[in-house]
């Protein structure tokens, strides 16, 4: 599957161009954090690396293969919840794996303890707390031990507690050996979580390089900007 | 008017064999009829919401149009196709309560069908991303969709039921309105507010409502109890 290597990426639904020629190599191991402001086309660009889009125009080869294959998993930032229980919903992505009932309880129960949700496993997922339905889909995606982990903005709407406990357990997957891919406009948590950074600005890779460096001497110019908080993509509104 | 209300009334409190004979059968027959209906309408709905192919949208107008086909007309169908030198004259079905719950299912499945196809679309437009990177199969998708939303085709399969329990025509053309063996409730309230005997007309009519408002407040109760519990 690795590396994952994006060639001259195009993609413009209805003409209107939402990636503009992306050039992008994801390798297999660490957090690469894909950071950009809202509107610059991060959610497409996950959607494609994950398989579940085709570019209007270039390529993406999954190390030497056409399709991402079953390894992948996406956890998105309103995750889907069936009307049953939270060890159901955990279960949901097991049920195409193959799995004996047994290993698929076991795994359901393993993750759910390790994502804090054990003592919740037979109340209703729809009714959980914000922050308690990321950790479930976080606990879905990872009892399948995907080899790529797409995460869009998975923190966007929680507080800071939830958001540090969704951060530890993403770091936890890391440490299993999955590949973590994950977007966010947050600086803050860019610099506390990622190995590697990524940054798109309207529809075009601005820089991809180590967090450490990219923090401390951007190299293009929008992700300067962005690091200072200068907004050159202002919204701009009829007067 | 008053002392129509009161034999009314007398009549419902007697419960004689006849009219509980009728109410028996419509209960059986639409009972069945919406089970078969069920059967058919749940996953052929749950089959549109979710696939794409040539002609959906006029099989959506089709399904859609067939809700509100006319009673008799399915009962003129399914008189010709049981009747005597018809495709399936020779099963001997016509005038019996067998041909009544045909003619019955074939009158709610589209209604079952159609209310399915528009309650699972909208549940598939939130879950066919997730659903296709979890590698679920159509046939996978339509029954975790079937299951998710149960509590709202609860209301599809009751919109059915009703339909069934209310319908006068076609159960009139191919059961034949035949005392003691194919007169069911609307039919015998036809029947007797043709003939004066108003007083059975209405208490049927009393038993019919007490029936289609007891299964919807049960329906309510139910879904409200689903809300609580599943959000």
């Amino acid at each position: 599957m690795f590396p994952i290597r994006l060639d001259n990426v195009r993609f413009a639904p209805n003409g209107r161009p939402v990636l503009a020629g992306v050039d992008l190599t994801l390798g297999g191991d660490g957090i690469s954090v894909l950071l950009g402001p809202n509107g610059s086309g991060k959610t497409v660009l996950m959607r494609l690396v994950a398989g579940l889009q085709v570019p209007d125009s270039g390529s993406i080869d999954w190390g030497g293969a056409a399709a991402p294959g079953d390894a992948v998993a996406m956890l998105f930032q309103a995750p889907m919840l069936i009307r049953a229980s939270v060890a159901a919903n955990v279960a949901l992505g097991l049920r195409m794996l193959g799995l004996s009932r047994a290993e698929r309880d076991r795994r359901v129960a393993a993750v759910l303890g390790r994502v804090g949700l054990a003592d919740r496993s037979a109340d209703s997922a729809r009714l959980l707390s914000g922050g308690e339905i990321q950790r479930l889909a976080l606990a879905r995606a990872w009892a399948m031990r995907p080899r790529l982990l797409l995460l869009d903005e998975p923190t966007a709407s929680l507080d800071p507690t939830a958001t540090e406990a969704v951060e530890r357990i993403v770091r936890e997957i890391r440490t299993e050996g999955t590949k973590i891919f994950l977007s966010t406009h947050n600086l803050a948590q860019a610099m506390r979580i990622a190995d590697d950074i990524v940054f798109i600005a309207a529809g075009r890779i601005g820089e991809q390089a180590p967090a450490a460096r990219f923090f401390a001497r951007p190299q293009s110019s929008e992700a300067r900007l962005f690091i200072q908080g200068e907004l050159p993509w202002r919204i701009s509104f009829p007067t | 008017m008053a002392q129509t209300l009161l034999d009314a009334l007398a009549l419902l409190g007697d419960l004689q064999h006849d009219l509980l004979a009728i109410v028996l059968l419509s209960v059986t027959v639409s009972g069945l009829a919406v089970v078969f209906a069920t059967l058919i309408g749940l996953p052929l709905g749950a089959w549109v919401a979710v696939s794409r192919f040539c002609g959906r949208s006029a099989a959506i107008v089709a399904l859609n149009s067939m809700m509100g086909l006319p009673s008799v007309v399915v009962g003129v169908v399914v008189y010709l196709a049981l009747s005597r030198t018809g495709p399936l004259g020779t099963l001997g079905l016509l005038f019996t309560p067998s041909a009544m719950v045909i003619a019955q299912t074939l009158l709610t499945a589209p209604l079952i069908a159609a209310l399915t196809r528009q309650i699972v679309e909208d549940a598939w437009r939130g879950y066919a991303i997730e659903l296709r990177l979890m590698r679920y199969s159509r046939w996978h998708s339509m029954s975790l969709l079937l299951y998710d939303c149960r509590y709202s085709l609860l209301v599809a399969v009751l919109a059915g039921l009703g339909r069934a329990m209310s319908e006068v025509g076609a159960v009139m053309i191919v059961g034949g309105n035949i005392y003691g063996f194919t007169r069911v409730m609307t039919t015998t309230i036809a029947l007797e507010t043709s003939k004066g005997d108003l007083p059975l007309a209405i208490a049927l009519g009393v038993v019919l409502m007490t029936v289609v408002v007891g299964l919807n407040s049960s329906a309510l109760v139910l879904s409200r109890w689903a809300m609580r519990r599943y959000g």
